[in-house]
This record gives C-alpha cells, structure tokens and sequence, in this order.
C-alpha cells in the first residue's frame, strides 16, 4: 500500500501555497467536460459540491436523507473555530495549528493541521457572505466564545444551533447550484459500494431508497464525505441513519482504514436512562463556560443524591468536589474532551456518581446565574436548557444538569494523503469520514472547521489537479457504466441483500445492533485493555456468525425497506467493529481519546510512547477470513514538539 | 422524572405506496417507559411487528435531537403532536397517560404524497429553495467577516427566521396547503441581511413563484403554521415577505427589479 503523504515542500507557513501554485489546472471550458461524483451533504459534502459545481464540473450528489439540508452536521451545536484574532487576545493561524496538534495528542499530520488552521479565517468570511447569522455584538461585530482545549476566545457561534446554521449555509450554495444544473442531486439514494476500474476509482452504486432500484453510476473522481461511524456504538450522540457503510465498502475495495480506534467520548451528553432509548443527546461543551462539574466528595452523600434522599442544593459547598477545576486548575471546566470525559468516570467508578444509573455527574449553573442572571445564560443556552427538560422533564436553570459522557465523534477514518485522496487513486475522503486532522482527540468547534475547509478551500484544488493530472481532456466523462467493474460490483450488492433477505431467522437487526454496542461499549470505550479487546473480537465475530445465519427480516429488496437498510449498515458495523478493536489491541500506549488502562501515569493520565507510536496505523483489507495487514505513516513533528500534554 | 410504564392505543395509518390506498390500522403497546421519547415507543412497535412476522411502520427519523427536520408525522391531528415548540423526536412519552389512544397519520398536503406509512415526498420544498434561497456569492470571494457590521437586532432577527427546519409542519397543518412560512423564513432571514440586499427582489419574486409553481397554495392568514411550528418561527416574517414581494412586482412592472 503506498502511503506517500504528499506532503509539499517548504515551511510549514508555504506548503499549501506551494501546492495551490503547483496543482494542475483544468482550463474552464474544460471543466464542464469532467464528472464528479460526491456522496454525502453535509458541511464537507455538500461545500465540495457546491464549490465544484460553481467551477463548472458536472457534479451528481448523494445523500440517503430525504434532502440535502438533513445532514448530521446540522446537529453541531456550539460553533466553529477560527484564527482571526477578532478578541485581541493572542489568536494566531500558529496558535490554532499548535493547539490542535496538542489537542490531538501529537498523533496527526503537521503539514494538513496547518493548513486547516490557515483557511479558517476564510471559512468564517465566506459563511458570512452566504448569510449564516453569528451572534453578534451591540457594535455589529462578531461575537465569540471560548471552548475547551483553547485559552483563547475563538469560536464563533450562532446561538446553540452552529453546524445548523453553517449546513444550511452549505445548503444554500447547494441548491444554487442544483437550481443551475451544475450539480445534480440523488435524495434517498444509499451508496453500498464504490467501483475500481483498473484500480482507480471510476463510479458507485447506489440504492435508491424508495423503489429499491440499484444503480450505477460513473465519473471522473469520487468524493465521500460521509461522516463517522460512531453508530458503531449503537448509542452514540449521532443520527440514526449514520452508518460507516461507505467508508467500510471503501475500505474492503483496498482503500487504507487508519487509527479506527481514535473515537472521541464527548464529556457532556445526557445520561442514559434505560434499555428503550435510541441515542444519546449532546449538550453543548460551550456548556462548560458557565457550568461547573462536580459530584460529592463522598459516595455516601452520592447514595443520598442517587435514591432522591437529599437534592443536590442541600450539598454544601465543602461536600462538593469540582474535580476538573482541582485537577486542572489552569484549564478547569475546559479541560479537552477526552481528559474531562475519563475524569467523569473515574468519579463515577469511584462510587460517586449521582444520576440514578450511576453513571452521571452535575453540570451546576446555579453560580453562573446568581453572578450574570437567568437572563444572560437564558440567551446564551435557551435552546440547550429547553432540550434538557425536554428530555429529562427537569428544569435546569433550578436544579443541576445530569450529565455522562458518550460516544460522538470519531477521529479515525480512511487513511488521505496531502490532497484527501485515499490510498485508491481517484477516491477522495473528506470531512469527519478522513483520519487526517484531528489526532488522537479533537478539539471543540473544530469539527465544522475541517468540513468546510475539505469542502470549500481544499476540494476545489486537488480534484482540480487530479483531474488535470491524470486524465486527459479526451477521455474526460468517458466511463461506460457496462464495463465488468461496475456489473461485478452491481452483482455483489444485489448478492447481500437477497442473502440477508433470505436467512428468515429470529433476531430483528436493531436488537444485534444493540448487542454489538454493548460489546463496543464496555470493551472498546472510554477504557479498553488488552483482554477484554480480545474478548470483544471474538464475541464480535460470534455476534457476526447469528446475523447471518438468524437475522429476521420483513419484506422485500424492491421497496422502501427500512429494516433492510438497516440491516445493511448493522452488517458493515459487524465487521468494521472487528478492525477497531484490533487497532484499539494494536495500539498499547493511550493517546487522546484511545485510553489502555495498561499506559498510564501515576495520578492516571494517558501515557504515550512516542518511540514506539508516533504514526498513523493503516489497515488493509485482505478478506474477511484473513487478518488485515497493517502498515504505518510515520508522523514528523518538525514544529510542534511532542511533551506531556498538559491541563494543569 | 418518576419513570413508569404505560400503555397506548395507537391508530396508525398504513400505506404501502403512493399508488395503493391506505387504511388506519390499531396497535396496543405495552410497558412503554414515560422516560421515553414518541419514536423510542415507535420502535417498540416495530420490534414487536417484526416478531409477529407483520410489516413494520415506516416513518421518517434521523437525529433526534428536534433540529434534521425529518420526522414529520401528525399526532391526534397535529404535526409533531400538541406540545408547542417541539418536534415529533422530541415529544416524551411523559406527555401521554395510561390507557391513551393516539391517531398518527403522515402529513396529508397534496404537494406531499404519501411514499409508505406515514413517510412523504417533501422534495417540493427543496424546489422552493433552488429558486432562490441562498445570496449568490463565489465561494471563496469573500471580504473579511467583520468588514461589513450588521447590528444584534438585525443579526437576531435572521437568526429568528433561519432556526426554520424544514420540516414542512407548517405546510401540512395549513388547510390551503401554503408554504408561505416556511418560504418566508428564507426570504426574511437573507432579505434583512446587508449580504442579502442586492437580490431582495429577485429573491421574493422567484421563490414565491417556484412554491406556487411546486402546487402550494395560497396564504389565507389562518395562522395554524405558526402554531405548529417547532421553532416558533413568526407570522410576522410571511407579512414582511408579502410586502417585498409587493415592492418586487411593482419594480418588475417598471423594469428595475434588484
């Protein structure tokens, strides 16, 4: 597997401006003479082919909602990042690239980091020109905010309701685009398998949602920009519909899978209440502003809180333990999200949790409200605190959130080189469904920053120079759907679904999806060693053999199906939960969100092993018999030199 | 939060597809926790369906956080239920008592037919948006985002109107099938934005132009929309619309349409 980075030459500050200067260009009365397929509408899906259409590329889009404007990214709460210093605060693109190499453990790309951190400023000008709505100040300037991992004020926020306002956005182009003809929109349509002609990647095939018709369809490059594979955890903060599916296909078609086990457990999310739910809410980290986390110093006083004996407000402040301003006085309640997330269930596995499950800890807004009044954090938090008791019938603005971490985003992804192209020629990965930004752990309001970077400022240029690149004018949109590839790739979806149609066992695929989450969840989360991740493969493999051979299906392939959907996806969560734990087992230091319980300091923070480990780990499928083999990116860290990462 | 359980009644309309007739079909559902939420019971049902080799009910869902949009169907009559300000995902079993029948239909909007269950077509509304929803601007063109000050109030108002979802709840609750509220939304978040100026006429005109093209009807100032809206977006934004419509046609009359 080639795994050449690309990495251009120069400083850090002119590698990207190197690269834009020596792409290859595609005259513009060219461009229309070239296709480009793009699965997926979210922030990184939708900005690339908006931006490629408004080049002049003839682009088709896929997304299985029923519009574009439904993509996860639209869940997004708190904000975005940018370098632009509007707080006068020491904000700097150099800044922004060092806190997010440090926040992601010293385990991502320099060359790509820096890069994200340069075009930010450009993603927040060019949202306001689209007519995205960030709060704003009384003088007309943007308003910012702070968010963990960061000292500085550099998020820009619209009300609670950020990815929202940033995917709509995205939307907007879109739909100029679609409204143009330039780019031509597959609502409903799940992509099930990407198709290699000569090893490059030419086409997909799709489901169309509604009729059950599978079809093919051809062009010059092909984009995912896909999102994560958090479902993997069953009850996870993602959409229902959110599946690895076509990173997975990717994947078993020799594109590189790398670090799948970097998942990031988001500190903040409702605590589950019992067997019958079907994901888990995210209250945003901007939360942690104004909210202060603690539980009881002592599990006695827990116990009372626990079985509704005393209210929290009866606990005295020396009886509380702020655990996150004690052990990171600097940081506080803005400690990164892994380091506040493991804090949470060292308290709770210490006996202290409160949430009636045990597993959860008080959010406290009762000293923010008595400095700045309701008012202030109704307008800061309306919406969040209106979902909470939503959810929870609790009003937080009189009593403590409950809150306990869960599974939300995940770090790991198709191995990209420089230009986001996987290790398939002609595949590009883009956005949260690519490995290369975020490390080990990623930062707050970072998320949305790289979808749009991918899609917006990064897309526009490197498909430009592999189309420029590797194929001619002349055989631009030349791809004959009837080639064997595609009718290969046709057969063999088909071939899965009449298999899963066919087994009439006994277990619905929701219930062996809940069944790999638990598995997931306890072996492959927040804490995993080296026992119980071998224990996890094998029931992972256990779990695989009664779904194909007791899976229960009801109806047929030709029409809309959405068990079968569903089961489609549980089948790739089967066999990609596998390649996790292996990575999880493979990976014995802890870095950022992977923590082995076996590497660790003396007061209990992740110990890494720089010798041994300052790669990326990418995987390469050789058939689902056979273990995948494992190749290595090593990673320079020329600018940011790795230390103990430290919150202090 | 007293968790318990209870049982529900349910009248659920069953469609296998747009070219079939449909009909109501009852379903009881037991030990269902008030901790959950309406889709959380749903799936209860459909495990039990698919046990019972019967066809589960197909409905629209995704993230279940109230802000996709996508879940869409008509509790006791109302779209996403009684309670104001929520989406049918954020609706609790709290909300309902022991022993309750509850009707649930699809949207029933003649721009919105019915695909399975209680699934829709809504691609109509994306048609509205195509035809002007957006500040046509190059990505990648743009001046510096503090360049141009634009004051709270004005910021706060666009934010009012762009927290619309796109469900179409206001659609399939109004009687004459009107998207004016969810058209309005649009107009009024990007016409009263400095970045939304320069096409404040074009905008109005051609996208009340494609939803009355896209078979929505008329805006007759019933009201129900804003009702049943989970973002309580405003009326008033349907007035403002109207008015730079007005302004629009009578510039396109004298040919100096913005």
């Amino acid at each position: 597997m080639n795994l050449d980075a690309k990495v251009p030459e120069g400083s850090i500050e002119q590698k990207w401006t190197n690269a834009k200067f020596n792409y290859k260009l595609v005259n513009p009365a060219n461009k229309r003479k070239y296709s480009v397929i793009v699965v997926g509408s979210g922030l990184a899906g939708a900005g690339a082919a908006a931006t490629l259409g408004e080049l002049g590329y003839n682009v088709k889009c896929f997304c299985y909602q029923d519009s574009p404007r439904r993509a996860h990214s639209i869940s997004a709460q708190g904000g975005i990042n940018a370098a632009k210093n509007y707080q006068n605060d020491g904000d700097s693109v150099h800044r922004l690239f060092y806190d997010t190499v440090k926040g992601g453990d010293f385990r991502s790309r320099e060359a790509n980091v820096y890069r994200l951190a340069e075009v930010s400023n450009a993603i927040i000008d060019q949202c306001v020109a689209q007519g995205v709505p960030f709060a704003r100040e009384y003088g007309g300037m943007l308003a910012n905010r702070s968010f963990g991992g960061a000292q500085v004020s550099r998020t820009f926020y619209a009300r609670g309701q950020t990815g929202q306002q940033l995917l709509i956005g995205a939307y907007h182009s879109l739909s100029r685009q679609i409204g143009l003809g330039q780019v031509k929109m597959y609502n409903r349509h799940e992509m099930l398998d990407v198709v290699l002609v000569d090893g490059v990647a030419k086409g997909i095939i799709t489901r169309n949602m509604v009729t059950g018709k599978v079809d093919r369809w051809a062009a010059d490059a092909v984009v995912l920009a896909t999102g994560g594979y958090s479902t993997v955890f069953f009850l996870s903060t993602n959409a229902a519909g959110c599946n690895v599916t076509a990173a997975w296909r990717a994947y078993r078609r020799g594109a590189g899978f790398a670090n799948p086990c970097y998942t990031q457990i988001h500190p903040t999310c409702i605590p589950q209440e019992g067997e019958h739910q079907s994901k888990l809410t995210l209250m945003s980290e901007s939360l942690r502003n104004d909210g202060r986390i603690w539980v009881p110093k002592s599990r006695e006083t827990a116990a009372k809180i626990r079985s509704g004996e005393i209210k929290p407000s009866e606990v005295s402040e020396d009886e509380r333990d702020y655990y996150l301003e004690r052990k990171y006085p600097s940081f506080g309640n803005l400690a990164p999200r892994d380091i506040s997330s493991r804090a949470a269930k060292e308290a709770c596995d210490d006996g202290r949790g409160i949430a009636p499950t045990g597993f959860g800890v008080f959010l406290d807004f009762a000293d923010a409200i008595n400095r700045l009044g309701r008012d202030v954090i109704e307008e800061r938090y309306g919406n969040l605190f209106d979902m909470y008791e939503n959810i929870m019938g609790v009003n937080a603005y009189e009593q403590p959130m409950q809150i306990y971490p869960a599974p939300h985003y995940t770090m790991g992804g198709l191995w990209v080189d420089y230009d986001l192209q996987t290790s398939i020629p002609g595949l590009f990965a883009m956005g949260e469904c690519n490995f290369s930004d975020h490390g080990a752990n990623r930062l707050g309001a970072s998320a949305l920053m790289q979808g749009l970077a991918d899609g917006y400022f990064v897309a526009p240029y490197v498909i430009g120079n592999y189309l420029g690149a590797e194929i001619p004018v002349g055989k631009a949109g030349k791809i004959d759907v009837n080639d064997p590839a595609f009718a290969e790739a046709e057969n063999a979806v088909k071939e899965k679904i009449e298999k899963m149609l066919s087994i009439k066992g006994n277990s619905t695929p929701r219930s062996l999806h809940i069944e790999l989450g638990k598995i997931m969840l306890e072996k492959c989360g927040m804490a995993r060693d080296d026992a119980g991740l071998k224990e996890a493969i094998e029931q992972i493999k256990a779990l695989r053999e009664k779904f194909w051979s007791d899976l229960k299906l009801p109806g047929s392939a030709d029409e809309l199906n959405v068990e079968l959907e569903r089961a489609g996806r549980v089948a790739d969560h089967l066999e990609f939960a596998e390649l996790m734990c292996r990575d999880a087992l493979d990976r014995s230091e802890s870095c950022g969100g992977h923590f082995r319980t076996e590497s660790q300091t003396e007061d209990g923070e992740a110990l890494r092993d720089d010798e041994v480990f300052s790669n990326a780990t990418v995987w390469e499928f050789k058939g689902l018999d056979q273990e995948p083999v494992k190749h290595v990116e090593k990673l320079e860290f020329d600018y940011v030199k790795p230390g103990v990462r430290s919150y202090k | 939060m007293s968790e318990r359980n209870i049982s529900v009644t349910l009248k659920v309309w069953r469609q296998k597809n747009a070219s079939v007739p449909g009909a109501f079909e009852i379903y009881k559902v037991d030990s269902v926790s008030t901790s959950s939420s309406f889709l959380e019971m749903m799936d209860l049902l459909n495990e039990q369906l698919i046990e019972e080799d019967k066809d589960p009910i197909a409905f629209d869902h995704d993230c279940r956080e109230g802000i996709c949009g996508t879940c869409s169907m008509v509790i006791d009559g109302i779209p996403h239920g009684k309670k104001a300000l929520q989406t049918t995902c954020q609706l609790h079993m709290r909300s309902f008592n022991d022993g309750d029948n509850i009707t649930i239909e699809p949207y029933r909007s003649k721009p919105f037919p019915v695909m399975r269950d209680l699934i829709v077509d809504r691609e109509p509304m994306d048609a509205i948006m195509q035809a002007g929803g957006f500040v046509d601007q190059r990505i990648g063109a743009a001046q510096d985002a503090n360049a141009l000050p634009i004051s709270k109030e004005i910021a706060d108002k666009s934010m009012d109107a762009a927290s619309c979802i796109g469900c179409g709840a206001c659609v399939a609750v109004c009687p004459n099938a009107s998207a004016m509220l969810l058209t309005s939304a649009k107009v009024g978040q990007l016409n009263l934005l400095p970045q939304g100026k320069p096409e404040k006429d074009r905008r109005a005109l051609n996208m009340v132009r494609a939803m009355d093209g896209a078979g929505f009807g008329n805006c007759t100032n019933i009201g129900e929309c804003e009702a049943a809206c989970p973002k309580g977006v405003s009326l008033d934004f349907i007035a403002k619309m109207n008015r730079d419509y007005a302004v629009a046609s009578a510039k396109e009359f004298f040919g100096v349409v913005g």
